[in-house]
């Protein structure tokens, strides 16, 4: 399985599952990010997702590669969407198999928290009161302040 | 004025002004910005005046402090206002007029009140040179608002063509040229001499000026002899942007005195002044997310003797309405992570990242 790609479209969480099993592997690990109702006080309608693709693949691969050297898993891999997500649609998935259950876990939240910081993807909410505002970049433009980088999780649709 | 419904004023001031290469809200003719002179404008003869503005321009500085309509499609130009306006008071009608005519004033204004017909769709003024519809100088009854909505509903968003079709009295302009606007910085220029010029042009990051004219001084040309791939006629680099008390060009001595000094051609950014050797270099210049948006565009090619991602990011800040701060965003040089004094080349792709988001 690739280590990090793109999707447009809902993704077959089961397919990828069984694309990381092993032989070798005792327990496999996975994290779904989910489009949340709110965020920050504000009713959510849906979300759009953009990345520019071409370094984040490379970015997002560099991070899966890092996890399996970092935690000595078996397999790993991440998958994003782009596009417009409803509430409840998984926005990001994160599996990884290993002999063990301690690294695969650390290996995934590994790769989620890096994905999160590193790979250049942005999120646009739509409000119920029809406004609407991108992540990070509008309600905290403080020169100087970098919200994302010091406070990643604060601001966060999903866990 | 003899409507039932209340009359409510509504300033267009959302457009990415890329023609005038900055912002033309801030721009400024009367001793104010062209927003605020026509928010004054649109006060004296509404109950009530808002200010139309892109999700992303709330907090811009010109914009912040006056009454605002959050368009609710940015994207699709003034039809996105004019339908936000509609839709937050449906029972009131709307004087609609864009922040770029100069040369309007009041007693246009109350001409198009007096010969207005609140049973029409709206009541308008024939283009001086076309005859057509003026839409960003016109009377937006309530009877627009469900046509409006179907017609923005429709993927459509010239609101000349909706006036064309629509129910809409015509009126003459009782003075040809009060709706003569200004887009491009040959006709900035020709505006300023006609109201007795130098202009005093404002940043679009600085605050509204009442009571710092002395500030807004400092960003008139003249303290950009120097520059050769700064062109625009009001540039002030991106670190004069929060400055208070500015110091360059603090004093009327330096005033340029000879109309070539006040903006050269912008059309070809080393020719016009000349002192550095820099060629021009073609970057492409992508853009994501939020700067997507401000810029109007996903790319663009660009002739520029920036020659770093930092100088650029400066020259394209007076180019579209960008506000974030280079602190806030990351620099990609031909789809790698690079830094901000990397020297660009001929040809290379240039990203500037905003603060992510995945996840």
């Amino acid at each position: 399985m690739k280590l990090f790609f793109f999707s447009s479209t809902p993704l077959p969480l089961d397919d990828y599952r069984r694309e990381l099993a092993d032989d070798a592997a005792g327990g496999y690990a996975s994290f779904e990010g989910w489009v949340r109702n709110h965020n920050e006080g504000h009713a959510v309608t849906r979300l759009e997702y953009e990345a520019f693709e071409a370094l984040a693949n490379k970015e997002g691969e560099r991070i899966v590669n890092e996890a399996i050297q970092r935690f000595g898993v078996l397999q790993a891999a991440c998958v994003h969407r782009v596009g417009s997500l409803a509430i409840g649609d998984v926005a990001v998935w994160v599996g990884v198999s290993s002999k063990h259950r301690a690294e695969a876990f650390a290996a995934c939240r590994y790769i989620i928290d890096e994905v999160k910081h590193r790979v250049p993807i942005w999120k646009k909410e739509h409000y119920v009161n029809g406004d609407s505002g991108w992540v990070n970049c509008e309600r905290c433009a403080v020169p100087g302040h970098d919200h994302t980088h010091e406070h990643p999780h604060a601001r966060d649709h999903n866990h | 004025m003899s409507a039932d419904a209340p009359l409510f004023g509504l300033v267009l001031a959302g457009g990415a002004s890329t023609r005038m290469q900055r912002d033309k809200a801030a721009i400024e003719y009367h001793g104010q910005s062209q927003l605020h002179w026509t928010f004054h404008l649109l006060s004296h003869v509404c109950a009530a005046t808002f200010v139309s503005v892109r999700p992303d321009q709330r907090e811009e500085p010109t914009r912040a402090g006056l009454p605002q309509i959050v368009d609710r499609q940015p994207g699709i130009g003034p039809i996105a206002g004019i339908s936000a306006a509609l839709h937050a008071h449906p029972k009131a009608a709307w004087l609609v007029v864009a922040c770029d005519l100069p040369f309007l004033n009041e007693q246009t204004l109350r001409y198009l009140l007096e010969h207005r017909d609140p049973r029409k769709v709206a009541t308008a003024f024939k283009s001086s040179h076309d005859g057509l519809p003026e839409p960003l100088c016109a009377i937006w009854e309530p009877a627009a608002r469900e046509p409006v909505l179907a017609f923005v509903a429709a993927g459509k968003q010239c609101p000349r063509k909706f006036l064309i079709n629509a129910d809409t009295l015509l009126l003459d302009l009782p003075d040809a040229s009060a709706l003569d606007n200004v887009n491009t910085s040959d006709e900035y220029r020709s505006a300023v001499s006609a109201f007795g010029g130098p202009a005093h042009a404002v940043s679009p990051t600085r605050p509204p000026s009442s009571n710092q004219d002395g500030a807004d001084r400092a960003s008139s040309p003249s303290q950009h002899g120097g520059d050769t791939h700064l062109t625009s006629p009001a540039h002030s680099g991106s670190g004069a942007s929060h400055a208070s008390s500015p110091s360059q060009a603090s004093d009327g001595a330096n005033r340029p005195s000879s109309p070539s000094q006040h903006g050269e051609s912008h059309s070809s950014n080393a020719a016009a002044s000349g002192t550095k050797a820099d060629k021009p270099r073609t970057l492409r210049i992508q853009y994501y997310a939020i700067l997507r948006e401000q810029a109007g565009r996903s790319e663009e090619t660009l002739d520029t003797t920036a020659s770093t991602p930092a100088e650029l990011y400066d020259e394209l800040r007076q180019r579209h309405p960008f506000q974030l701060h280079p602190a806030q965003l990351k620099v990609a040089l031909n789809n790698d992570f690079s830094d901000w004094q990397t020297p660009l080349r001929h040809g290379d792709t240039v990203v500037f990242i905003p603060p992510v988001a995945g996840g």
